[in-house]
């Protein structure tokens, strides 16, 4: 985990500009070790390719559901959010309403909202280059784009994720969706544990940043575990946003001296 | 299968649409500390919301899964040895594949 060491702001002096990250509390005394160079680009691609086959259990999921070859696709390729598509087709195969499943499906994509946010000051992207990234806000992009040194390393790896998560997830969509049935359970192959195994690895670095960070993640993990029997899945996930509120209003913010 | 499809391209709307708002957030807005601070910490608190749920729930209900506690707890090991990324994914995957096929979880 040597190249994604480094916090997205361990950079940043304090007093940056606006568009520039901000200095976590404790960051302030590290400085970017040469030894360890960010990979941007191989990250990025590695992180696609192992989280993209999960698509082969959206794919299978969606079709078991009721949904066609077609919509499944059409999932993938234009909401392309893992669990927003995974919501709707759960809430379908359950035997839910469709405006519930689209209703949870969106509130479940609420989240990237709070990424693209996040994610705004660090790609710097205007017309047709913020149409098209927006696209790409997920997860796993934001994850890997805030686990780099600098803005430019964040852009690298952001788009790297982006296009090689878009192409193996709606690969994998269509092959999952074909192969319905066919193909031993997801499960079986471990596919289950690389989202959140992915998901731990790129927080990692920001759980060293500091105290607040590691509190804000304990509290955002209680939350949700908490909320999962009383709200609907995907709700908990977005109530856990509340760890990230306590965690601002904790104390004053911080700049680097 | 009408019905399908509208929900379908609903979903799909709302999702780009949410995703597009972040980025359109006018820059005067994130030079205010508190709200740069919050957007900072909120993937830190769903992230690891995500892994938590992902780990130990399926739907509304809470789960025990030896296979895929034990896939993390092998990811956390590789994290603490500094593993690569690859590396840190394929213990994950490849301890909660051979616990299965033991027949555990």
């Amino acid at each position: 985990m040597t190249e994604l060491a480094q916090p997205a702001d361990a950079g940043e002096p304090g007093g940056s500009p606006p568009q520039a990250s901000t200095a976590a509390e404790g960051s302030g005394g590290s400085s970017p070790r040469a030894s360890t160079a960010p990979k941007p680009v191989r990250d990025g691609v590695l992180l696609g390719l192992a989280v993209g086959v999960s698509g082969l259990a959206f794919g299978a999921a969606a079709v078991s559901a009721g949904l066609t070859v077609w919509q499944t696709c059409a999932l993938s390729l234009l909401a392309y959010t893992g669990a927003s598509q995974f919501a709707l087709a759960g809430t379908i195969a359950a035997g839910g309403s469709l405006v519930a499943g689209a209703a949870g499906a969106i509130l479940l994509g609420s989240r990237n909202s709070l990424y693209s946010l996040r994610l705004s000051g660090l790609l710097q992207v205007r017309g047709a280059a913020r149409l098209l990234a927006a696209v790409g806000v997920t997860d796993e992009s934001t994850a890997l784009a805030l686990a780099q040194p600098d803005n430019a390393a964040a852009r690298t790896g952001f788009f790297a994720t982006f296009a090689s998560l878009y192409l193996t997830w709606n690969a994998a969509t269509l092959a999952g969706a074909i192969g319905a049935g066919k193909i031993g359970s997801p499960q079986s192959f471990g596919l289950d544990v690389i989202g959140p195994a992915a998901f731990l690895a790129l927080i990692w670095p920001r759980l060293a940043a500091g105290w607040t960070e590691r509190g804000v993640a304990a509290g955002g993990a209680a939350i949700a575990i908490a909320a999962t029997p009383l709200l609907p899945p995907g709700a908990p996930i977005i109530l856990a946003g509340s760890a990230a509120l306590a965690g601002t209003l904790a104390r004053r913010p911080v700049s680097a001296p | 299968m009408t019905g399908a499809w509208i929900a379908v391209l609903v979903t799909a709307a709302g999702c780009y649409a949410l995703k597009l708002a972040g980025l359109t957030v006018p820059e005067r807005l994130l030079r205010n500390a508190r709200l740069r601070r919050f957007a900072e910490l909120v993937p830190v608190a769903l992230l690891a919301a995500l892994v938590a749920v992902q780990a130990g729930a399926k739907g509304s209900s809470l789960v025990f899964d030896p296979a895929r506690l034990a896939g993390l707890a092998a990811a956390v090991i590789a994290l603490m040895l500094r593993a690569p990324f690859l590396v840190v994914i394929l213990a994950a995957a490849g301890t909660a594949a051979g616990l299965r096929l033991a027949g555990i979880g």
